[in-house]
């Protein structure tokens, strides 16, 4: 064990990813899917760890305070960890967007990067990673290219649902009536980012924005959030890394 | 198990296995919320006494009234005059609605999206889970919002209704409307229990009411200390107890819980750390036995100061003018008094903005958490404003939708976590 070394670890519905800091140096990081077994996944990860101190964030972070034991545990939320982690890659963001594989947050931050205001969907996963995914499988579109393929649509048809539910019988209902499979994904993600934009708006829209989380991996997203915001994002080169180097990054502090 | 309770029971018509169940998950409930905790004070086992009895040996009791010729009036709403019911010589009972019961028998004359509160009375009644409703000779209900309004004609068929006309706003004319409505209840309690309410009677029932509120007051002021020396949880529980418990035996245990608390208050003894951020709650009523957000609130490490609700302060902040002589200026006594209550119903609604400003700072907490039931209009909509309001008095506002299921315990929980980390 080396106590120079703090691990953040970000337990998500969909992956998982851990984060290693030197002297709040990025020393190593990895990601696992989630699975039905995300302990046994989260113990794979800490299996060659050296760090003494694990910062735990996301869903399953009380899972981890409570199961590994051979190494100190501490717990930060998932607003927390995107904010300090929103710090590291990019000082100047007032606004965090993270969309997630069952939550969207967004958080507002002060001058200093503290977290003054933030809105997270609620139990349903309308508007989250987990609705695209579902609608790529619908439409049999290979989920890392849903965004790219949405984005050959020439037709900007409105889906009006955002119940992964409806919206389903929604886009069968315009596959029926012929609709091109690329202009229904269209639609799809134009749907999901006037949720997502109300969201923003509602915590005050302050520029800049980071855009993290799995979902900001999706060129469709991130061209028609652009749009509709009327300004540029920042997505940070790892954007599903923020949580985890945010996680590290409270260890430190707390150290 | 059998219980010395089966054959009162059985007599109203419950559904004994069923019932059975709900007492064990209820009792168990109970355990982990409230009998978990530490430093709790000597006087909440009158609390403990009335929650592990309120099937039974409180039902007794309204059994008992009933056999000597009282009648029993069950309300759901503050609105409704509990001084006229106890003028007339009838008990009057607050009727619950906090669990998650019936909700499938409720949801085959009730549509899906229905607040979870106006779900569980239909629910408790036909699953026949409440011995209260079925102890009822009268039920009241109250055009507070459209949901109960239209679901208390659905009731009607399973249970004697009567219901109020609420006002929607606060001109003259909204006055005398509650005015004429507060007669008109007047007259039917009278027909009800065949009893005539005098002068002489309801100045009694005013000063009865009062001074529970009073008491209930003393509670909020001791409460709210530094450290604080009660939890949340348990001051929630004292209100919502309020609502069955007799009012006499009631005032006097709480006052002795408060004698208890005083001292503590004076030894600076608390039950959360010093750093433990205060917090209020606001918005919906929390019935009994819904106390899933103070506890997740509390498990998170913060205290509850205060609840801006009917079942807290809303209840308690207005007294009924004691002054008035005669019948007619008790009544106009009564309209005043009811006429303050700021329920999201109204509108406009600004006194509730000021309540909540001004408790929010006179408690001095770290936030306010708004609690809204999914589907309870009223208060979502206000939710947006009460934020503003706060927003411009620089207090941090969290707000939370849910119902009385479980499912969203750890979601909920990482937002209470987050608002704790960003106001501390």
């Amino acid at each position: 064990m080396n106590n120079n070394l703090v691990a953040g670890l970000d337990v998500g519905s969909r992956s998982i990813e851990l984060v290693v800091l030197e002297g709040g140096q990025l020393v190593d990081w990895a990601r696992l899917p989630t699975t039905f077994d995300p302990l046994a996944q989260c113990q794979r990860l800490l299996k060659n760890l050296k760090a003494r101190k694990l910062v735990a964030t996301g869903y399953g972070r009380k899972l981890m305070q409570e199961k590994v034991t051979d190494r100190e545990v501490i717990t930060v939320t998932e607003i927390q960890a995107y904010a300090l982690g929103a710090g590291q890659v990019c000082p100047e963001a007032r606004t965090v967007l993270d969309i997630g594989g069952q939550d969207t947050k967004v958080i507002a931050l002060d001058a200093e990067g503290r977290v003054t205001k933030f809105e997270m969907n609620d139990r349903c996963a309308a508007g989250t990673g987990k609705f695209l995914e579902f609608m790529a499988a619908a439409l049999q579109i290979p989920l890392e290219e849903f965004g790219a393929f949405a984005r050959q649509g020439d037709r900007r048809i409105q889906i009006s649902s955002m119940c992964t539910v409806f919206a389903e019988s929604e886009a069968t209902s315009l596959m029926a009536r012929g609709e091109s499979a690329a202009n229904i994904a269209l639609g799809l993600h134009l749907a999901m980012v006037q949720r997502t934009a109300a969201m923003i708006r509602r915590v005050g829209g302050r520029v800049p924005l980071l855009f993290a989380g799995g979902v900001a991996h999706n060129p469709c997203v991130r061209a028609l959030l652009e749009e509709s915001l009327g300004h540029g994002l920042f997505v940070p080169p790892e954007p599903d890394l923020v949580g985890a180097w945010g996680a590290a990054l409270y260890g430190r502090k707390k150290c | 198990m059998p219980t010395p309770y089966d054959e009162m029971w059985e007599k109203l018509n419950l559904d004994l296995e069923a019932h059975e169940g709900l007492l064990t998950v209820l009792g168990k409930f109970y355990g982990d919320i409230y009998l978990s905790q530490e430093g709790r004070l000597q006087g909440t086992e009158y609390l403990d006494f009335v929650l592990s009895e309120v099937h039974g040996l409180r039902i007794k009791e309204l059994q008992d009234a009933k056999a000597a010729g009282r009648k029993v009036i069950g309300a759901f709403c503050v609105f409704v005059p509990e001084e006229l019911v106890l003028a007339a010589d009838a008990v009057c009972v607050g009727l619950c609605a906090g669990a998650e019961v019936g909700s499938e028998a409720a949801e085959q004359v009730l549509p899906r999206n229905t607040c979870a509160l106006i779900k569980s009375f239909v629910g408790f009644k036909l699953a026949r889970l409440c011995p209260f409703i079925e102890s009822c000779d009268l039920v009241v209900g109250e055009t507070t919002c459209d949901g109960k309004k239209k679901a208390y004609e659905i009731f009607a068929d399973y249970a004697p209704v009567y219901v109020m006309e609420i006002p929607q706003m606060k001109n003259a004319c909204d006055r005398d409307l509650w005015k004429a409505e507060m007669l008109r209840f007047k007259a039917k309690i009278e027909e009800v229990t065949g009893q005539a309410i005098t002068a002489v009677k309801l100045k009694e029932a005013i000063k009865l009411v009062n001074a529970r509120r009073r008491m209930l007051r003393r509670l909020n002021r001791l409460r709210a200390a530094v450290p604080v020396p009660i939890s949340g949880r348990d001051v929630l529980l004292v209100n919502q107890i309020s609502f069955y418990d007799d009012p006499v035996r009631f005032t006097k245990k709480i006052d002795e819980l408060c004698d208890e608390l005083e001292a503590k208050v004076i030894s600076g003894q608390g039950v959360a750390p010093l750093d433990a951020p205060r917090l209020m709650l606001s918005g919906c009523p929390m019935a009994v036995p819904n106390w899933k957000v103070p506890y997740i609130i509390e498990s998170s490490g913060a205290v509850v100061v205060g609840e801006e609700s009917c079942i807290g302060a809303r209840n308690t902040r207005d007294l009924v003018d004691e002054g008035a002589e005669t019948l007619d200026a008790m009544l106009d006594a009564l309209v005043d008094r009811y006429m303050k209550i700021d329920c999201a119903c109204f509108t406009p609604n600004a006194e509730r903005l000021d309540h909540i400003v001004a408790m929010a700072r006179d408690l001095q907490v770290a936030g306010v958490i708004h609690y809204g039931l999914s589907f309870c209009q009223p208060y979502a909509i206000e939710s947006f404003k009460v934020g503003k309001a706060l927003e411009a008095a620089k207090i941090p506002m969290l707000a939370i939708e849910t119902d009385y299921s479980m499912e969203d315990v750890g979601q909920l929980k990482t937002r209470v976590e987050a608002f704790l980390e960003m106001v501390r």
